[in-house]
């Protein structure tokens, strides 16, 4: 038995099993399970609306957005070890990116609105975009 | 700043984080930021990786935000079911096989990076070396299903920075669509490729100093954390572009 052991012994000096059994290996094997089946759920999401148009594609936008922060929790809590950190160190990295948080909202704001500046020029050819119009009525 | 001063603020913090505890020696105090500890627990080293990924972060979060906005001002876009459908240069109507793959090959080598700066701590040097190598192999594998990507996007599909033949059909005929899809999409995955061929550099650098021994005549392998942090924030973007590109 104890032949068959040191067969197994890996480079690092420990077996297989005994790697196994690291409380931290297993905890990092969990989230890349955990990571694994997140992505797998998104694509068949993905194939499910390809195939049947099911899930309204808003519905769908948001499930995804939320999916993507489950996986951005895992990667920078438990992979970058983030959530072992000191809190100050967290609040460094978290607090700035409000920021894009406005960012997101107030560039995805302007291009809708550039969007519906561009249908209504393009269903009405004679309309003029707006400030050529303040400029004529100026004059 | 009178001694007392300094107490209060140092036992209002410690109260904050009770899980940390310095004890100055001289005075027999507890103390925050008294010098010579750093009130963010981490080395010089890793904290400033973590800034250097926090403006990283932003640089991407610019891109993306640009992106989107270009997309929400487009009366039309291109359907990446359409745009990634070919499977390793084969011509076929797979969507999102190839991507799917890369996705799984990014987290693979995420996972193999995070044992390798866990045998660091327990200071396995082969084991380190061993998992290092297995990264490496992964990056790679990546930077070579990204390459079959763009070259079917630019050669059969017509897409590049300044043109886009995914338009929509307009009485049976192909016509060009929005030129800032191509743009956006080689800007923002080349951008990130980028950063994966600078991680596969990196990691071939600490692969190196860990055969030769460096870190362990040293006496830890702090390096191969702050390049696993970078490696990590690698495969984080590429969630995020994952998202934006391939799945919305």
């Amino acid at each position: 038995m104890e032949n068959t052991q040191a067969l197994e012994m890996q480079p690092g000096g420990e077996t297989k099993e005994q790697r196994i059994k690291d409380p931290i290996v297993r905890s990092l094997l969990r989230v890349f399970w955990i990571l694994l089946v997140v992505t797998i759920v998104e694509i068949s999401l993905a194939f499910l609306y390809y195939f049947t148009s099911f899930p309204p594609r808003m519905l769908l936008n948001i499930i995804f957005i939320c999916l993507t922060v489950v996986k951005a929790f895992y990667i920078i809590g438990e992979f970058m070890h983030l959530r072992h950190e000191v809190s100050t160190l967290i609040k460094v990295f978290l607090i700035p990116l409000l920021l894009l948080l406005w960012a997101i909202t107030a560039f995805l704001w302007d291009g809708n609105s550039w969007k519906h500046m561009r249908e209504r020029d393009r269903s009405d050819i004679q309309a003029t975009v707006p400030w050529q119009t303040v400029k004529h009525q100026n004059e | 700043m009178s001694d007392s001063a300094i107490a209060v603020t140092s036992a209002a913090q410690l109260h904050e984080h009770p899980q940390v505890e310095f004890i100055d020696k001289e005075t027999n105090t507890h103390g925050w930021w008294r010098g010579g500890v750093s009130p963010f627990n981490v080395s010089y080293g890793k904290l400033m990786m973590w800034i250097f990924l926090l403006s990283d972060t932003f640089t991407f979060g610019a891109f993306l935000v640009s992106y989107g906005s270009s997309r929400f001002s487009e009366p039309f876009w291109p359907d990446a079911d359409v745009a990634f459908d070919s499977f390793f240069g084969i011509h076929a109507t797979l969507p999102l096989l190839s991507v799917s793959l890369m996705t799984f090959i990014l987290i693979m080598s995420s996972v193999t990076m995070v044992l390798a700066v866990h045998a660091g701590h327990l200071k396995k040097k082969k084991e380190v070396a061993k998992w290092l190598i297995y990264t490496i192999v992964g990056g790679l594998l990546f930077l070579g299903c990204q390459a079959f990507e763009w070259v079917d996007l630019i050669t059969t599909k017509g897409v590049t920075i300044t043109h886009n033949m995914l338009g929509p059909v307009i009485n049976g005929h192909p016509t060009p669509g929005p030129s800032t899809f191509g743009a956006f999409f080689f800007l923002i995955t080349g951008f990130h490729g980028c950063h994966v061929f600078s991680g596969v550099i990196l990691n071939f650098i600490i692969l190196m100093n860990v055969v030769k021994g460096t870190y362990e005549r040293r006496g830890h392998y702090e390096m191969v954390e702050k390049v696993g942090l970078y490696w990590h924030f690698v495969d984080l973007v590429w969630v995020y572009i994952f998202t934006c590109f391939y799945l919305f």
